[in-house]
């Protein structure tokens, strides 16, 4: 059956770096070390993992990155090749009787790894940050989607998961709010991973799905006062608006309404009294220099978005006294006094806040470059969110709604 | 030979293309025959002869129950000079600037009378403050280099809380919070300039020298909405609120010597006198010129182009000076300010047309961002009526100018929020003043107008509030050849020629339509019957 498969090829990586800059991203697949081929699914690699084949799975801005050759070199140690992309998954567990759907919670941690006693961090359920990447019974890989032993969620023969990845979903759940659980699991964590008062001004950089999961998990499970978030494009705008953003202006125009929601001065560029907290669900340069400039002193960023290599000045960040910290994937929440596992949190978000509606299309594997171009520029194009339909089946009912309301906000 | 007046064009299959503004640039536009009318304004009045001889003689003969200004003045008193800033003329005018003529008598005068205690202040009320470039242009260097020195060259600030001074409150209840140098001098001067008639009478220090506090009350939409217009202070609440408060000033002791200046519409130099012929009588050498500036106008940057309108300044020429009580001496300005500019025109029209010029009272030297372009062309040209306005209601109006999304961030900051969060949420004058309060009050932005050159928080709000009546009239407003984005947020319709916002204005006031162009610059004002 057919598969994506992401092969190491350096002169290809570098073409396709090379292409999508220059051309377009779909160029830029063509020549990457991305194709369509004929997959077994993986062996299990032990008693405790399950054979999943996928419906929906979902194509991350790490994925393009990826496939545009941008990706850090720091992260070539962290996977094995050749992989199956694809870590936003809502599935079946093949032979399972009753058809149960599930969604994979990606990371492969020390449980899945057969490392036991789990390291420190697993202990704590903190998996996102579990330090046996690279070790235990499977070659390195930073989570499904990225082992050479598991496959991954762009094939339709499947892949492999243990069963602590595993997450049966709500029957009334649609697939595509289920399929949305995955990058909603990571809003949620940096959501949550400073604290916030009720009067506090947060700003939000981006309006594609983890800015936009980051206002809803900020509206669901804190108590955080105003939200101003970035929309480059209107579809962005009221889809921010409605996830419980209080404004959500332009993405050029974002420091101005930071500056005007607390009255402050301004000092060169820098608001002097902005933001407590940005979250940067960019992540590039442009992004972080924006976020510096439009927080209070003593204020935080925390990057949502993949980071990667760059140069800033980072005379406000010292002058000011800001922090800035990562946001990377999910694990465990303290929230209200509890501990509970983010994915749990969110399959209770996706479902609630309808965030399948974030899904823009859906296209068959066999028109993947097509899927992957639409996903790179989805913002331009009145999207969100692109998937893969690994069924061929389960789209046109919730397309056909999506794409329809999201075009015509474009054209509005 | 006395000038001609103005004059009604019915457009037929012979009339050669009209002048349309467009910003800083112009174009030739074809009208529809037989349905379409242009308004020319009249030609510039004659100048006066000896204007210094004729400013010493208003200064001593004064109008109303007035003593010559001579008479008025004695040492050891406190003399303070106000005088218009730099949104008058338009374009600014050249030198010597008719403030400079009048202040140099008034303060050669107050020598005379031996008074030591004299100040400057530009009647600024919301406006920015001026650079020393634009104050030694309105004054000359001999003032500013007399006052400015030793601090009594002085811009009004209206968020000082020490440089203000509440009187009390009118029968209305309206606040009146002024200037405390004006208010607390034996004799306060206003040196005005009337270009356009909403301008001067009370409203030179009831808004000129007035605190937001004050100014509040009469700049917002209800009283817009009253106002038909506030060209026409017999039918505008904007003039009543003035009068009122104005009356109360002087109630209160305050002593005003009202000086009013008139000018002609002679506004462009020679090298753009084709810009106020009407276009029939351009000769070869008009054509020339219109043809050889539209050409190196169209490969220039918009900054060179921006820089070369703006460093026009307008041979206008003084046709009249009174002085003495406000009110006596405003009503002779209007009707010498009316004598320049008043065009009958015989009923009203379906779709009225307009070219926007590169200027506005509130982008001397600066950007005309989009938010000015709506009240230059609904705020002012709209309202430049007697009577009723040039189109009917539930017309069309379609604007030409490019509007670019672009705004001065000195000059212009809090409009910069205005059109990003207010006009984002909705375009209703009425529906704006919920943001207002936290413009106006706004740290940054008074920190920007008192010590930098920003209008004031409000400001745009004003602008905004200044386009009510326009908008309550009109069944659609369609901007042609503006950026699509900016035109969309200001609630207007984006079209790419004349003829394609002509067949769109025909959704609205249906097939056939009358069709009225005003050919401005030079201002008119149109008496409709």
């Amino acid at each position: 059956m057919k598969g994506l498969l992401f092969e190491h090829n350096i002169p290809r990586i570098a073409a396709s770096r090379i292409i999508s800059r220059l051309a377009s991203t779909q160029r830029g697949v063509n020549v990457s070390p991305l194709r369509l081929l004929d997959i077994d699914r993986p062996a299990l690699p032990g008693p405790q993992w399950q054979h999943i084949k996928p419906i929906l799975a979902g194509i991350c801005g790490s994925d393009i990155s990826l496939l545009e050759g941008k990706s850090s070199r720091y992260y070539e140690q962290l996977v094995s090749f050749p992989f199956v992309p694809g870590h936003e998954i809502v599935g079946t567990i093949s032979g399972s009787s009753d058809k149960q759907r599930v969604v994979i919670e990606p990371v492969l941690s020390c449980a899945a790894r057969g490392i036991d006693p789990p390291c420190r961090y697993c202990a704590a359920g903190n998996t996102g940050q579990c330090i046996n990447i690279t070790s235990g019974h499977l070659h390195p890989g930073l989570m499904i989607g990225y082992c050479s032993d598991t496959g991954g969620g762009w094939s339709v023969s499947g892949l492999v998961a243990h069963d602590s990845q595993i997450h049966p979903i709500p029957s009334e759940m649609s697939d595509a709010d289920a399929v949305m659980v995955e990058p909603t699991a990571c809003a949620i964590h940096a959501a949550l991973s400073l604290p916030l008062m009720p009067d506090s001004l947060v700003g939000v950089i981006g309006s594609g799905t983890l800015g936009l999961t980051v206002i809803a998990a900020l509206r669901k499970y804190t108590e955080v006062g105003r939200i101003i978030a970035s929309a480059k494009y209107p579809h962005q705008r009221d889809l921010a608006l409605s996830l419980g953003a209080d404004q959500a202006p332009g993405s050029d125009e974002i420091s101005r309404a930071i500056r005007r929601s607390r009255h402050s001065t301004v000092a060169g560029m820098t608001v002097q009294d902005g933001a407590d907290i940005v979250f940067d669900c960019v992540g590039s340069r442009r992004s972080i220099e924006q976020s510096l400039e439009m927080l209070r002193p003593g204020g935080h960023i925390v990057l949502v978005g993949m980071g990667y290599k760059t140069a800033i000045d980072l005379s406000p960040l010292w002058h000011r006294e800001l922090s800035i910290t990562g946001s990377y994937t999910y694990g465990m929440e303290k929230i209200n006094g509890n501990t509970r596992r983010t994915f749990d949190m969110a399959i209770e978000l996706a479902y609630e806040a309808n965030l399948g509606r974030l899904v823009s299309a859906a296209y068959p594997l066999e028109r993947y470059e097509e899927a992957i171009e639409h996903a790179a520029t989805a913002g331009s194009r009145g999207a969100v969110k692109i998937v893969f339909d690994l069924e061929r089946k389960a789209h046109r009912s919730f397309t056909a709604t999506h794409t329809s309301r999201l075009e015509k906000h474009e054209y509005e | 030979m006395s000038p001609r007046p103005g004059y009604v064009l019915e457009v037929d299959r012979t009339t050669p293309p009209v002048l349309f503004w467009n910003g800083e640039g112009y174009l030739l536009e074809r009208l529809p025959p037989e349905q379409s009318r242009i308004v020319y304004p009249p030609d510039p009045l004659k100048p006066l002869e000896d204007p210094t001889e004729h400013i010493r003689n208003a200064l001593s003969h004064p109008i109303g129950d007035s003593q010559p200004l001579k008479s008025l003045l004695h040492p050891g008193m406190r003399l303070t000079i106000a005088f218009d800033d730099v949104s008058l003329p338009l374009p600014p005018m050249q030198q010597p600037d008719v403030r400079q003529l009048v202040i140099e008598e008034v303060l050669e005068l107050a020598a005379d009378a031996g008074i030591e205690d004299v100040a400057l202040i530009a009647a600024l009320s919301l406006h920015r403050r001026m650079t020393e470039q634009e104050l030694r242009h309105a004054l000359g260097d001999r003032i500013y280099d007399a006052f400015a020195p030793y601090g009594l060259l002085m811009q009004h600030d209206a968020e000082d809380p020490d440089g203000l001074v509440f009187l009390g409150t009118t029968d209305l209840g309206e606040e009146v919070e002024i200037n405390k140098r004006a208010a607390t001098s034996d004799l306060l001067v206003y040196v005005n300039i009337n270009l356009v008639p909403m301008d001067g009478g009370h409203k030179s220090v009831a808004t000129g020298l007035a605190s937001y506090r004050s100014v509040r009350h009469h700049h917002n939409v209800e009283t817009m909405l009253n106002s038909k217009s506030f060209m026409d202070m017999h039918h505008s609440e904007l003039h009543s609120a003035n009068w009122r408060m104005g009356r109360y000033i002087k109630e209160q002791g305050i002593k005003v010597f009202q000086i009013e200046t008139t000018l002609n519409t002679n506004t462009f130099p020679p090298q753009f006198s084709f810009l106020q012929k009407r276009e029939w009588e351009w000769g070869p050498k008009d054509r020339a010129s219109f043809i050889a500036s539209s050409k190196a106008l169209s490969i220039m940057g918009d900054r060179a182009r921006r820089a070369l309108f703006h460093s026009i300044k307008a041979p206008l020429q003084l046709t009249s000076i009174q002085a003495g009580e406000v009110e006596a001496v405003h009503q002779v300005t209007i009707d010498n300010v009316l004598k320049q500019q008043l065009v009958n025109v015989d009923g009203q029209t379906d779709i009225l047309t307009m070219g926007l010029p590169y200027i506005s009272p509130y982008n001397v030297n600066s950007i005309m961002n989009p938010i000015l372009v709506a009240c230059l062309g609904l705020g002012y040209l709209f309202n430049m009526y007697i009577g009723k306005p040039l189109v009917r209601e539930g017309g069309v109006v379609i604007m030409r100018h490019p509007t670019p999304l672009a705004f001065n961030t000195a000059h212009h900051p809090s409009y910069i929020d205005f059109f990003e969060e207010v006009l984002a949420d909705t375009t209703n004058p009425a529906e704006i003043s919920k943001y207002e309060e936290s413009y106006a009050t706004d740290p940054w932005y008074r920190e920007l107008y008192r010590t930098g050159h920003a209008y004031h928080g409000v400001h745009p709000f004003y602008m905004w509030y200044w386009t009510a009546h326009a908008l309550d009239h009109l069944s659609s407003v369609i901007v042609v050849g503006g950026n699509t984005k900016a035109v969309k947020r200001l609630g207007f319709r984006p079209a790419s020629t004349l003829a394609d916002a002509l067949e769109m204005a025909e959704d609205s006031v249906g097939g056939s339509p009358t069709i009225t162009h005003i050919r401005v610059p030079p201002l008119m004002m149109a008496e409709v019957s």
